[in-house]
């Protein structure tokens, strides 16, 4: 059992993401999460504002119950699968975050600087929080995916798209470590 | 019940994610800095494994659970959108460290403050969705 309370190495992580596209496409679904924001949003209402929320999000239900899931399994993990040893992070990354402002990296899966209640109702915490949702939300939508449905499902598909998206990926958090991140916290 | 399946399989990516710490802000930053192999050992291998296994599926004709051959729908053909969508997406991702899958396993981990984000997130989509027709794509 000790095993399943260390963190998962990636060679057993990265195929067990895989399982999980390869189930929902048995099931005749596809793996994207960022989806769900614009069914959130048509849920709210969002139709009467403009047309590309007016569809059946009621076909989205299947995917709203996987975040459901994602939720719980956050709880699970957290409650009962880990012994709350610090994230092995490289002695780089480490330093270069004190550089930055971050004490204590990788002892909690959130740097407090960002996330924690003191960071989060500052003027800069807020706006990070809200930019980085915003360009979240509007970019994946914008691509047409995030992570799951252009890095993992639509390159496993050796789709062009997602192969110039990934490049984009890249280019947004690239440009964001090295250039502003200094910058917002240096 | 029908969708019950549907909850395990985000309770099993759920507890993936964060066993493998993929939902945390400090792997994505290492990531971005190139000083770890791990995020891009989860990303290889996934991909790497669901490309064979796509490729095969096909190959083989293995067919779904409703009885037709499996498929993916392909994107449509842009180059715009998604350089430009993606690059927005990067800056919000290396920013917050979370794309849209772990914004809701962090809730579960219970780090309440991330709702401020995937509010920021829906929040983003709806403004996309008003601009759409008015972007490029």
């Amino acid at each position: 059992m000790d095993f399943l309370l260390q963190p998962w190495p990636w060679y057993v992580s990265g195929p067990l993401i895989a399982s999980v596209m390869f189930v929902l496409v048995y099931f005749g679904k596809t793996f994207g999460m960022s989806s769900n924001l614009r069914t959130l949003c048509a849920l709210g209402g969002a139709g009467r504002y403009s047309d590309f929320f007016r569809f059946d999000w009621k076909a989205q239900r299947w995917n709203l119950m996987v975040v459901l899931g994602a939720v719980l399994g956050g709880y699970i993990s957290v409650r009962f699968l880990s012994t709350g040893a610090p994230i092995a992070l490289s002695p780089e990354t480490i330093y270069d975050l004190k550089m930055l402002g971050f004490t204590n990296a990788g002892n909690t899966l959130l740097p407090a600087e960002i996330y924690g209640w003191d960071a989060v109702f500052t003027l800069k915490g807020m706006g990070i929080l809200i930019g980085g949702g915003f360009l979240v939300g509007f970019g994946t939508r914008y691509a047409g995916g995030c992570t799951s449905g252009h890095a993992i499902t639509g390159l496993s598909n050796l789709q062009l798209p997602s192969l110039i998206a990934v490049v984009g990926f890249f280019i947004g958090g690239l440009l964001m470590t090295h250039l502003l991140l200094p910058l917002i916290f240096g | 019940m029908q969708y019950l399946k549907y909850l395990f399989v985000g309770v099993f990516f759920g507890i993936v994610l964060v066993k493998s710490e993929a939902v945390s802000w400090y792997r994505i930053f290492e990531m971005f800095q190139f000083q770890s192999f791990h995020m891009y050992g989860i990303i290889g291998s996934a991909v790497g494994l669901g490309a064979v296994g796509i490729w095969l599926s096909k190959k083989v004709g293995v067919k779904n659970s409703e009885g037709r051959p499996i498929a993916l729908p392909a994107k449509e053909k842009s180059f715009v959108r998604y350089l430009v969508g993606g690059s927005i997406f990067g800056l919000g991702w290396a920013l917050a460290g979370a794309c849209p899958g772990p914004m809701y396993i962090l809730l579960g981990t219970g780090a309440f403050s991330v709702g401020i984000l995937l509010i920021a997130a829906i929040a983003g989509t709806f403004v996309y969705g008003l601009l759409r027709s008015k972007l490029p794509h």
